[in-house]
């Protein structure tokens, strides 16, 4: 993606190379061009540029993918938040 | 509404041209109206004349996605499957899992989609990988799944490549363009909060003798964070949007006060400091609204960001009553 990155250091991604059989799946999925094939198994090319969105980990027939799911979205956290603590707010940015 | 027989049923056969009212509907669901009962049924769909051998797309059922997949299939044959996401988009349903492995496998299963096609390939849009994982898809089904494009405008040109997706069709954008769309959906969700704001800076601006001053200073703080962000997103200072949204804000209480003139040292140091945290509080509520801000980034700005955005609107409402009663 031209033009724009979030923080660095922030993504809870994990490769296990160990696990990993090469099927090319999450360079198929991930929207951010994380990772690449490397010698016959994936490799993380880019790990700042991932949003945690989780398609590698959900379409990794191995299970070699780890990641923190989840939507970056703060309207949504602070909507969480309020309603663990059973505080009513009808907000939350149209994603109910 | 036309029909097409197949082994498994009857099909409806849609048309590839939005009408007014299609376009009509976009626009009000862009604006937040009716927004979240935008939807059509789901299930199977014929676009052209489609055969047993012609692909099968995925979509969501919310109308606007649906509408762009059916307009981007003008002048082919394509079976479109449907899923039942509740009138929401593919990226969002695939982050709840409504657009998911569970409905998919349901859906091929309830459509009779193995006696409509011969082959067993599935076209998803790789925005819904998220929350289907094919490998489950296959065994469930024995449909194999395909993650073609992000858009669906470029679904004939995947098509015509072979079904190979190329790195364009991979690539996410987030243009000027795009970004505009989102403002009004932005502007309407903060449409309560501030109006609640804006009644109370109202009567206070009347008591305390400022007029409408501080009710136009807060719509542009609001604006400066929801509007204004969003469109000069790739161009604001830093990677934070809560710093991005501070310096906008920053921007319209510099603009405002040339503007509005003439305030005493406390008003300006209020001014100073409760616009950019409005402005950096709309900003951060944007990342939702983006593609890119994962959810432990989000939760690292809000952990440094709404403390600080909390005591400068504190310190604020304190040196402005301490203009007047002091």
């Amino acid at each position: 993606m031209k033009g724009f990155a979030y923080l660095r250091n922030v993504a809870t991604l994990e490769l296990d190379r160990g696990a990993c059989i090469g099927c090319g799946r999450c360079p198929e999925v991930c929207p951010h061009a994380v990772f690449r094939l490397e010698g016959g198994k994936a490799a993380l090319a880019a790990r700042d540029l991932c949003m945690e969105c989780g398609a590698c980990a959900r379409n990794c027939p191995v299970g070699a993918i780890r990641v923190d799911a989840g939507v970056g979205c703060a309207s949504g956290m602070i909507t969480e938040w309020l309603r663990e603590r059973k505080i009513g707010w009808s907000g939350g940015g149209g994603c109910s | 509404m036309r029909w097409l027989e197949t082994p498994a049923g009857r099909v409806p056969q849609v048309s590839s041209d939005l009408r007014l009212g299609d376009r009509l509907g976009a626009w009000k669901a862009r604006w937040g109206i009716g927004r979240m009962s935008y939807l059509v049924p789901a299930g199977l769909y014929a676009v052209g004349n489609p055969g047993p051998d012609d692909p099968v797309a995925v979509t969501a059922n919310y109308k606007m996605s649906y509408d762009l997949v059916r307009r981007a299939l003008a002048g082919r044959s394509v079976w479109l499957l449907v899923l039942e996401t509740h009138g929401i988009n593919v990226w969002c349903a695939a982050g709840k899992g409504t657009f998911g492995t569970e409905e998919l496998v349901r859906r091929i299963w309830l459509t009779g989609l193995h006696q409509v096609v011969r082959h067993r390939l599935l076209l998803l849009p790789i925005l819904g990988a998220p929350g289907v994982a094919a490998h489950v898809v296959k065994q469930g089904t024995g449909f194999g799944v395909r993650y073609a494009t992000l858009r669906a405008a470029d679904l004939p040109e995947f098509l015509d490549n072979g079904m190979v997706t190329t790195p364009a069709m991979r690539e996410l954008t987030f243009t000027l363009r795009e970004r505009l769309a989102l403002v009004p959906v932005e502007l309407v969700s903060a449409l309560p909060a501030t109006l609640a704001v804006v009644a109370i800076l109202v009567v206070a601006g009347m008591l305390g003798g400022y007029s409408l001053a501080p009710a136009v200073a807060y719509l542009g703080g609001v604006a400066a964070g929801a509007a204004v962000t969003p469109l000069l997103l790739p161009w604001l200072p830093t990677r934070s949007f809560a710093v991005k949204g501070m310096v906008a804000g920053l921007a319209w209480s510099l603009l405002w006060y040339l503007l509005a003139g003439g305030w005493d040292r406390t008003t300006v140091l209020a001014a100073f400091l409760c616009l950019p945290a409005v402005s950096s509080f709309y900003a951060l509520n944007f990342t939702g609204s983006t593609p890119f801000t994962s959810r432990s980034g989000v939760k690292k700005e809000m952990r440094l960001s709404l403390p600080v955005m909390g005591l400068a609107v504190a310190a604020g409402i304190i040196c402005l009553l301490a203009g007047r009663f002091v």
